[in-house]
């Protein structure tokens, strides 16, 4: 693997193998005094983020330790960024002091492409850890994995993502994901909350969720991103909650095998009620340890393998 | 069983060194070789745990554990132990996938832990077995038991049960084949001096 920047065309085989992996490590470290392996020794990640997160950070630096990398955190407003300098220039400094990967988050949907084509030629690999409304691979995997605990397979199983999908980028990189694994997609969402093009997308799209939850075997709610609305996206936050907010009793509507996620970090009374967020149904405490273990696997499968050139 | 005559090198340049019988015969013996090393039965100890190393490393440690318990009446608790994580040549190497390990709920500390694989080359699948053990826990001792010696060490390391030894070229490939894994049991040497040179690698021929 030479980058992971999306979930849009990352090989179904290559993802189960990425989930698989996931799911040995956490296996293999259950129970551990010493959550350590030598694996990733002697290898340099840099988290380089552009917009503040702790989960998404402090998941991606967790998982090099576990690995024995060493991890440095850069973050945008403490580094010469502040200064002016390029992304184009701060990423080709950070590959010359000898960083084997740089995780990045940007607000720009594309910074991560653009990232892994100036760092193409150094070797250095890119994970994109969220750009702009683009893509969130590695949440999208977390989430699978999360999935694959709760409800055995992806196959066949219908996931409603719910919310503000048009500046989602967690919708877009489970989109993707959820159809290469063989899941059915439903978005449900205000029109206003749904992206132009979305008919192209590998999914069916309703507005009504009442109608979609019993036959849902997982409900992804996504966070209503306030911040980068600008303009009349719903009348109220009152009222979107009336509509698209998932409630207790919208959680009897659900199957009893159903599964509740959130990406996190949760309004909680707007999009979510506290009571179901802390329900037997809801796994979002699950994903945040998933997405460590995810991490980690997708550190190993860029940074394990064969270094280019070595191997024949 | 294969038809072919043992010892015979066929014309792909394949020579068999061990038939199906010959590879039960050759469990049999270590396993009596367990007990006896283990003192197992005498009373006063815990068994050995017998941990495989996958691939072929897991079914050889079930087979070897179920005849010492055949032998010796007391049960030998059996897991799988990967060693991936712990190599030191996965950068020369592409990324391979992780196999499943499997500690028995006994648990490491303070047994006698025997690791068993197919096959002996340079020691190095062995070194990072024992790193990766060092994070399990810390067993009274640990032993190695394999089907095959091929020889050419990198590390000053040797086994206490050795099924077969072979001396062979580097040029060579000594291959394990087990019934759970590949259909039928037998070793097999191929290649030759002819051959290009075999990778340093051992156990996943």
């Amino acid at each position: 693997m030479k980058h992971l920047l999306a979930t849009d065309g990352l090989d179904p085989e290559l993802a189960t193998s990425i989930l698989d992996t996931a799911d040995e490590l956490k296996r293999t470290l259950l129970g551990r005094e010493v959550r350590k392996l030598p694996t990733l020794r002697g290898r340099t990640v840099i988290t380089l983020f552009y917009e503040n997160s702790t989960r998404t950070r402090v998941s991606f630096e967790i998982a090099g330790k576990w690995m024995s990398a060493d991890v440095v955190n850069v973050s945008a407003g403490g580094s010469s960024v502040g200064k002016g300098e390029s992304l184009r220039d701060t990423a080709l400094t950070l590959s010359a002091a000898g960083a084997d990967c740089v995780i990045i988050r940007h607000p720009a949907s594309g910074a991560a492409h653009r990232l892994a084509g100036w760092l193409g030629e150094t070797g250095t690999k890119v994970v994109n850890a969220g750009d702009g409304t683009h893509e969130h691979p590695t949440q999208a995997l977390l989430d699978a994995a999360t999935l694959r605990d709760r409800l055995g397979s992806l196959d066949g199983r219908r996931v409603a993502i719910v919310g503000d999908v048009v500046h989602s980028r967690v919708a877009r990189s489970n989109v993707h994901l959820l159809a290469a694994l063989g899941a059915e997609v439903v978005l449900v969402a205000p029109p206003t909350l749904l992206p132009v093009g979305v008919e192209s997308w590998p999914v069916t799209v309703s507005h009504q969720l009442d109608a979609e939850l019993p036959a849902a075997d997982a409900v992804m709610m996504l966070r209503v991103q306030a911040e980068r609305m600008h303009g009349g996206f719903f009348p109220s936050a009152r009222e979107y909650s009336i509509a698209y907010g998932l409630n207790e009793k919208r959680l009897a509507l659900l199957a009893d095998h159903a599964v509740v996620l959130h990406p996190g970090p949760m309004l909680r009374g707007m999009e979510i009620a506290s009571a179901v967020a802390d329900s037997p149904a809801s796994a979002i405490t699950e994903q945040v340890r998933n997405g460590v273990h995810v991490r980690m696997a997708v550190l190993y499968h860029l940074l394990a393998g064969e270094e280019e050139g070595v191997a024949a | 069983m294969t038809s072919r005559p043992r010892g015979v090198t066929d014309p792909a340049g394949e020579h068999e060194l061990l038939s199906a019988g010959d590879v039960a015969r050759t469990i049999a013996r270590m396993a009596h070789q367990v007990i006896e090393k283990t003192a197992l039965g005498a009373g006063h100890s815990a068994p050995p745990v017998l941990l495989g190393i996958p691939t072929r490393g897991t079914p050889l440690a079930a087979r070897l554990a179920a005849r010492v318990t055949e032998f010796s009446g007391v049960d030998v608790p059996i897991g799988a132990l990967d060693v991936t994580l712990y190599r030191d040549d996965l950068r020369r190497r592409p990324t391979r996938p992780l196999e499943q390990t499997q500690l028995p709920g006994t648990g490491i500390d303070d047994r006698v832990v025997v690791l068993v694989d197919d096959v002996l080359f340079s020691g190095r699948t062995i070194r990072a077995a024992l790193d990766a053990l060092r994070d399990h826990g810390r067993p009274r001792a640990v032993q190695l038991a394999v089907l095959v010696d091929r020889g050419h060490r990198e590390l000053p390391i040797r086994a206490d049960y050795v099924g077969k030894n072979v001396p062979t070229s580097r040029a060579e490939d000594v291959a394990v084949l087990l019934s759970e894994v590949d259909g039928r049991d037998a070793v097999l040497l191929r290649g030759g001096p002819s051959a290009p040179d075999a990778p340093a690698e051992e156990g996943k021929s």
